[in-house]
Parts: structure tokens; C-alpha cells; sequence
């Protein structure tokens, strides 16, 4: 019954976007409000409809409904109930279930929004929301149905939604179990944050189709969509980040970033949405370059489309492809409609949106930011070039090649360093028009501070040069917005008895968006530092170690001190190594690196034991490949420097948005009060 | 050749011990690699059944053997060179981290060269286009007398209102 609730609400709300489209279409073309507002209507609806399905799908997860095939292939009964609601994204189904559920909360909360002003954009918007809704539902109901059941017709056991004639409902009395791997804290957040972050886009690219649509070549689109867009990025940046973590965490290779082509494919939209933040900088404030935010809004549709279907269609088989289906050609037929439609549109419309195009000077605002969108985008055609290539290399020739993380590091690097140099003097520089003389003036001081950054190093005994250049590069960013910072609060200070504090708040206030874009840039630059640290300093080593025996590795020696092999509650046997970890003959931790079996699934999970500090990571591993016995454990330990840079520079990005999209009433106040 | 002289027999035996100190030839016969060793060859392999995961963290059966495999050729002597191409001739160029640079490989490599020095060529050819004459400060100050300004045109008066239809929403 309760699957038959599910897929019901399921079908209705295809059906409702699909009249939503239709309704909408047909009212703007008619001059007939009502249809307009009857399809505003529609879209607010699938949000509750959708939600009827997901919380039954849940229900049937929590209630080990074994019958139904998807439940049977993503729970099992020792499954904690977080887990078993987590299990919803745990599974192809699942997942793009939970992907249209997210989109159609974000475009029903569209349209809580006042329209008044803005009712040309409302029927595009409309059609666009749910032209894709529509299309992830048709995915759900037709190919990939979460409510299939089991069926037993005479002797055969048959997968279908609907009775088959003489079938009984039959079903394993347990399940396979969630992937062993997705059984990670960090995995009960990442995938709702890189989802969040990949739907809040779609929000923007409707905008600005609306916009194209109604030949609108005005700012109102970016106004509109600026705060979807910033949340779209940070959502986009923590699904990265936390994706990141639990690599870290679970994937037991010491490292946080593999070059894995669905990694790169959640990188890629990030780099174009990345590019778009910045593109609409210039159109708000200059009114130039008009084209290029839609240019870059809509590659970054289309690349969201592209990293669902990369993740979803089994194209690739890495260890985000858990699930694999026939659902590849549909989605890129998808895509290819899209691309083309928005081209299309854009095409017939480029001359009214050809704006004024002119830079003063190299070191403007203007012309700094059109570098690093262009740097942004040199990266991102390297990531699409370097997933594909495996692909076309086997349609050409006929054998598969790996793209691994050389590929993509040799272009990384250069261009990373390039964004921070850019960084550097962006903060100084000014919209329209800026002397070399005058970003000289700014740029002496904190280059001397910078300077620290090359001779730090040296002293400590650094002699690998990136990674001299990288660090001293990161202290001239950070020392610039330190200087900027102090200049601008000093210009502002009223009289030399306002409090510092009360100057810094006022000049934060008024120019928050400044602000949080220091904050954010000064986040990446910290977050770079853990890049560097595990780039050029990891090192590492693997032994097998008896009782008592040691392992030194830096300046850390870790000793075994015991296994303990147990089985826990969740049918789960573990292997945990008690290791001390000593620093100059001290003991100054205990870990536990550990290795978990899973029965349900029979597949094993090695979790790292990791003594973090804010200088280096010293991670031990606990070898699953070897056989662990009472007597001796083979561990590979890793060493490395400054990570943790890596998750506070995610926090302060988080910060920086937070700042950027807090409401302007005090703002208001003191514009108006200015006036 | 015959070493009579003192000097050549030194030469040589130095020649020797330099070879012995060279990390590759340090597993002769019947010698045993650490885990380390194995691992920094493994490092740079992928096996074709577990894609995008190096050989040296994955914990299939599979490249356990592989990792078997590396050990007993570094014990029989051989180079981290040799072991690549004994699995490259076992299993294809997918076991390597990158293609190998050859035939239809190098449009892999190619095309990020076209993408960045093409790139780079149009936004440089756009930047020209793009030039505006900086502003002119130095008029005023000294006193010249400037010339007649010019008619604003269509394009600024745009740009104004656009800017004024801001500040107004703002």
C-alpha cells in the first residue's frame, strides 16, 4: 500500500510539472494570467507531492520492506535507522529521487517569492524549473521506479511495479545493505550538499533563460538569482569539502582528492559556477560583458546535468559508481537538447545582449577577474578533456587509457598559483582604472611582509621551489588583506575616539560584500595550504609490526600495542589496532585504526586512526590486504603536513558566504541616513 | 681487458660501489623488497578491474596478487621500468596513471596546449579590442585648456540611465 502511495504521488507530480510547462507556456503566449498563476500553482504542489513519495520510500527503508527491490538492495536489518534513512540516496533510484525532491523544494520556495515586479520572468522561470523536474520524474517513473517489487509468478521471481497476473508479493527475509563505504558520517551529509549545491543552479539558469527568452538584457536576472547562486556555490563548495573528508576518512589511501572522474565531474560545475559568481561582478558594477554570464550560467546547467549523468549512468566505473543503468542515452539526449536550446536562444539573442566591452588597464578589477575566469575555465576544459578522453580513446582505438592525477596536476598547479596571484593584487585594485604606480604603492609593504613567507622556509630547511613559491604566494595574499584590511578601517574611522571595534562593524557593514569576498578568498588561501602540505610534504611507509614492536615516520614513531577483533551490534566484525603514538619519546596519543567487515554485504572498510594537529596529520592505517592476526599487522602511516589547513579554510569559506548573504537592513539604514 | 694497473683496479671497484649505492639494482637475487618498494611501484599502476584507484591502496584480491606480482620481479632483480611494461604488455596501457606518449595518445596531451596557447591568443586579441584609452589626468592640473567635450553617445546615455535605474532600486 505504501508503495503504491509513493509511486502514485510520484506519477502525479510528473504529471503536474508536466501541465505546469504546458499551462505556463500557454498562458504567456496568450496574455491569460490566470494559466500563469494556475501553473505558479502546479509548481508550488510538487514540493508536498514529492515529499509524500520520499517519506514513503523511507518508510519502506525504516520498516525493512524487503519486497521492495530497492529496499532490499540498500538496507538490511542490522542497519542503525540513521542509516536506513540515509540509505534513500544510497542507491541509483534512491538518488535521483532524492535529487528531484531537493529541485522541486527549491523551485517551490521560488515561487513564495513576490512576482509583482517581475511577471514577464515568471512563465520561462516556470517552464525551465520544471522542464527539468520533469525530466529526472520521467527518469524515476519509467526507468528507474524505487517501488519495484518482488513477485512470485509460478516458480519465477519477476521485478515488477504492478501485480502480473497469478504473482504473489514475495521477498528476501534480509538485505544486501548500504555499500559499506557510504556508511560514514561524512556520507550522510556530502551527497545532500553536493545535490543542494548542484539544483540551487538550476535556479539561477532559469533566470537567466527567462531572461534571454524576453530579451530582458537588463540586470534584473542577476539581482534575482544572486543569493540562489551564492547558496548554489557554497552547497556545491561543501559537497566538494566534505566529499573531500570522507575520502579522508574512509577511502584509506591517506589522500583527500584523487582525480576520480566523478570527482571531477562535481569540480567541473563548481569551476564554471566559480567563473559565473565572478562574471555577474563585472556586469553589476560595470555593465560590460553582458554575454559572458550566460554563457558561463549555462555551461554550468549543463555540467550539473552532465555530472548526474556521469555518476548515474554507469559510463564510468570508479568508486562513486555504485549504481549502473540503461539510463545513459535518455540523459544525454537530455543534455544535447538542452545545450542546443540554450545556444540556440543565446545565439538569437547575442547582439542585444553585446554590451559595452572595454578595459582601461591590466591591473583594473574588471580585467583581473576576466583572467581568472579565463584561468577557471583553461582548468575546466582540461577536466572535461581528461574524462572523456578514456572514452573516446576506446571508440578510436579500440583500448581504454587511465587520465590519473598527473594529467590533471600539471595543469592544476600553474593555474592555482596563477588564482592566487591574482589574488594578491585583486583586493588593491580598483573598477575601471588603476595605475601601476599607485598598485605599486599599495603592494610594497605587504610584499615585504610576504617575503617571510620565502624566508621561513629556507630557514626550516625548505628546498623544494613550488613549494617555496606556493607558500610565499599564500603569505602575499593574506598579508595584503591584512594590510587592506587595516587601511580601509583606519580611512573610515570617524574621530580618533571611535572605538576600533564600532569602525570595523560600520565598515563591514557597508561594504559587506567586499568584506566577505576577503574572507572567502583568504578561506581558499588556507585551504590551499593543506594542498601544498600534502602535495609536496606527504610522506609515508608501510611494515608489519609485532606487539610492542615501532614504526617512525617524521618525527613521530608510532608503537602496536594490541588487536582486539570483536563483532559489533551492526553485523559488523572489527579488527582495531591499539597504536601509541609517541614524539620524542613521549606518548602524546592513542589511536585506533581499525578495519571493518560487513557480513550483510561482505565487504570490508578500513577507517584510518589519524592524531591531527595544526602543523601535520600523522594517519596510521590498519592494512586490510594483509592478514591481521594476533601477532603481527602490517600498517601504512602517513605523514602529513598541514591538512588540516584544508577544513579550517572550508569553515571561514562558509563564513564568507554566510557574511555575503546576510540581509542588508542595517545597510538600508545607513544609505539612507547618508542620503 | 687485463687490470695491471693499481689505479684502474681502483677506478673500477669504485665504479662498482657506485652501482651497488643506485636504489633500482639494490634488489639483487634472493634479496627481499620492503613493503615501501613494492608500494612505490604500485603507486604508479591501476589495475583494469578496479579503475581510478592505484594499486598500491586497493584492497581487492586481484591486486593483492598484482602487488605479489611486483614483489617477486624486484626480488628477481628487475626495474620499476621493466615491471611497468610487464603489466602494460599483460593488460594494456589502462594500467598506467597516464597513456603512454604514442600514436593517438598525444591528442590527450595535445589538446590542454591548444586549449591554454589558443585561449590565451583570443583573450589577448580580446584585450586589444577591449582597450580603452586611460584616462586622461594630467589636463586638468596643468591648466591646458581641454578640448571641446564630445557628444555623449547613445551607448553612454544607456549606461548612465541603467546606472541611475540602480541606484534607484538600490
Amino acid at each position: 500500500m505504501v508503495a503504491e502511495i509513493g509511486f502514485g504521488s510520484l506519477f502525479i507530480s510528473l504529471i503536474v510539472s508536466v501541465y505546469g510547462i504546458i499551462a505556463a507556456i500557454y498562458g504567456t503566449s496568450n496574455h491569460q494570467k490566470k494559466w500563469v498563476l494556475s501553473a505558479k500553482q502546479a509548481m508550488k504542489l510538487v514540493f508536498p507531492l514529492l515529499t509524500v513519495t520520499v517519506g514513503s520510500l523511507i518508510y519502506l527503508l525504516i520498516n525493512n520492506n524487503f519486497e521492495v527491490v530497492y529496499v532490499s538492495q540498500v538496507s538490511s536489518l542490522s542497519m542503525p535507522l540513521y542509516l536506513k534513512i540515509t540509505a534513500l540516496w544510497g542507491g541509483q533510484a534512491g538518488s535521483l529521487l532524492f535529487w528531484s525532491w531537493l529541485l522541486a523544494g527549491f523551485i517551490s520556495a521560488v515561487t513564495l517569492k513576490k512576482w509583482d515586479r517581475d511577471q514577464d520572468f515568471l512563465p520561462w522561470v516556470i517552464v525551465v524549473s520544471l522542464g527539468t523536474l520533469a525530466f529526472f520524474l520521467v527518469l524515476n517513473t519509467f526507468f528507474e521506479n524505487p517501488f519495484i517489487r518482488y513477485w512470485q509468478v509460478n516458480q519465477d521471481i519477476v521485478q515488477s511495479f504492478a501485480q502480473p497476473a497469478g504473482g504473489f508479493i514475495v521477498g528476501p527475509r534480509n538485505g544486501g545493505g548500504l555499500n559499506p563505504l557510504l556508511r560514514h558520517p561524512g556520507m550522510v551529509i556530502h551527497p545532500p550538499m553536493q545535490y543542494l549545491g548542484f539544483v540551487a543552479f538550476i535556479v539561477p539558469y532559469a533566470y537567466a533563460m527567462a531572461s534571454l527568452i524576453n530579451g530582458r538584457s537588463d540586470d534584473r536576472w542577476i539581482q534575482l538569482s544572486r543569493r540562489w547562486t551564492l547558496w548554489a556555490w557554497l552547497f556545491l563548495s561543501l559537497g566538494l569539502i566534505l566529499g573531500a573528508r570522507w575520502a579522508y576518512d574512509v577511502l584509506g589511501w591517506g589522500g583527500y582528492w584523487g582525480w576520480d572522474p566523478v570527482e571531477i565531474s562535481a569540480l567541473m560545475p563548481w569551476l564554471s559556477g566559480t567563473a559565473f559568481l565572478h562574471a555577474v561582478l563585472i556586469q553589476e558594477k560595470r555593465g560590460m560583458f553582458k554575454q559572458w554570464p550566460i554563457v558561463l550560467i549555462i555551461l554550468t546547467y549543463l555540467l550539473v546535468i552532465f555530472g548526474t549523468f556521469l555518476t548515474r549512468s554507469g559510463l564510468l566505473s570508479s568508486v562513486h559508481s555504485f549504481a549502473a543503468s540503461s539510463i545513459g542515452p535518455i540523459f544525454l539526449v537530455f543534455i544535447a537538447v538542452t545545450f542546443i536550446a540554450s545556444f540556440w536562444l543565446l545565439s538569437s539573442r547575442w547582439e542585444k545582449f553585446k554590451s559595452r566591452q572595454e578595459l582601461t588597464s591590466f591591473f583594473s578589477k574588471e580585467a583581473l577577474i576576466l583572467i581568472s575566469i579565463v584561468l577557471l575555465m583553461g582548468m575546466l576544459a582540461t577536466s572535461f578533456w581528461g574524462v572523456i578522453f578514456p572514452n573516446i580513446s576506446e571508440l578510436v582505438t579500440g583500448a581504454k587509457v587511465t587520465v590519473g592525477p598527473p594529467f590533471y596536476e600539471r595543469v592544476a598547479a600553474p593555474i592555482l598559483g596563477g588564482m592566487l596571484l591574482i589574488m594578491v593584487i585583486c583586493p588593491l585594485a580598483v573598477w575601471s582604472y588603476v595605475s601601476f604606480k599607485h598598485l605599486g604603492k599599495l603592494l610594497w609593504k605587504p610584499f615585504a611582509v610576504s617575503l617571510l613567507g620565502i624566508v621561513l622556509p629556507i630557514l626550516g630547511g625548505l628546498t623544494k621551489i613550488p613549494a617555496i613559491i606556493a607558500f610565499w604566494l599564500i603569505a602575499f595574499v593574506l598579508a595584503v588583506n591584512g594590510f587592506e584590511f587595516v587601511r580601509r578601517t583606519r580611512l573610515r574611522r570617524k574621530s580618533e575616539t571611535e572605538n576600533m571595534f564600532e569602525t570595523v562593524s560600520r565598515v563591514f557593514q557597508r561594504n559587506k560584500r567586499s568584506y566577505a569576498a576577503m574572507i572567502i578568498h583568504i578561506g581558499i588561501v588556507f585551504m590551499g595550504l593543506g594542498i601544498i602540505g600534502i602535495e609536496f610534504f606527504q610522506t609515508e611507509t608501510q611494515a608489519t609490526l609485532a606487539e610492542g614492536q615501532e614504526l617512525t615516520l617524521a618525527s613521530y614513531t608510532m608503537e602496536y600495542e594490541e588487536l582486539e577483533i570483536f563483532d559489533a551490534p551492526d553485523a559488523r566484525n572489527v579488527a582495531r589496532a591499539i597504536v601509541l603514538v609517541k614524539k620524542d619519546g613521549e606518548v602524546i596519543d592513542e589511536i585506533y585504526p581499525r578495519r571493518d567487515f560487513y557480513y550483510d554485504s561482505g565487504q570490508p572498510v578500513t577507517i584510518p586512526g589519524v592524531r591531527s594537529t595544526l602543523l601535520d596529520d600523522f594517519y596510521v592505517i590498519l592494512v586490510d590486504w594483509k592478514s591481521v592476526t594476533s601477532e603481527g599487522a602490517t600498517f601504512k602511516v602517513y605523514h602529513n603536513p598541514l591538512v588540516q589547513w584544508l577544513w579550517i579554510g572550508a569553515w571561514v569559506i562558509i563564513g564568507g558566504v554566510v557574511v555575503a548573504t546576510w540581509p542588508d537592513k542595517k545597510t538600508s539604514k545607513v544609505t539612507k541616513s547618508a542620503r | 681487458m687485463i687490470l695491471n694497473s693499481k689505479r684502474t683496479r681502483w677506478q673500477v671497484l669504485a665504479l662498482v660501489l657506485l652501482i651497488s649505492l643506485i636504489p633500482l639494482s639494490a634488489f639483487a637475487q634472493g634479496s627481499d623488497p620492503t613493503d615501501d618498494d613494492v608500494n612505490e611501484v604500485a603507486r604508479q599502476l591501476y589495475c583494469p578491474v578496479c579503475e581510478n584507484i592505484p594499486l598500491d591502496t586497493c584492497g581487492t584480491t586481484a591486486c593483492e596478487q598484482w602487488r605479489g606480482i611486483i614483489r617477486d620481479k624486484l626480488a628477481e632483480g628487475w626495474t620499476e621500468d621493466e615491471i611497468k611494461t610487464y603489466f602494460v604488455d599483460q593488460y594494456g596501457d589502462r594500467v598506467l596513471a597516464e597513456p603512454p606518449r604514442r600514436g593517438f595518445n598525444w591528442v590527450v596531451y595535445l589538446v590542454p596546449v591548444v586549449i591554454f596557447v589558443g585561449g590565451g591568443y583570443l583573450f589577448y586579441r580580446g584585450f586589444q579590442q577591449w582597450r580603452a584609452p586611460e584616462p586622461d589626468r594630467t589636463v586638468r592640473k596643468k591648466g591646458k585648456s581641454s578640448p571641446a567635450p564630445a557628444k555623449p553617445s547613445e551607448d553612454d546615455i544607456n549606461r548612465v540611465e541603467e546606472e541611475l535605474r540602480k541606484r534607484s532600486q538600490g
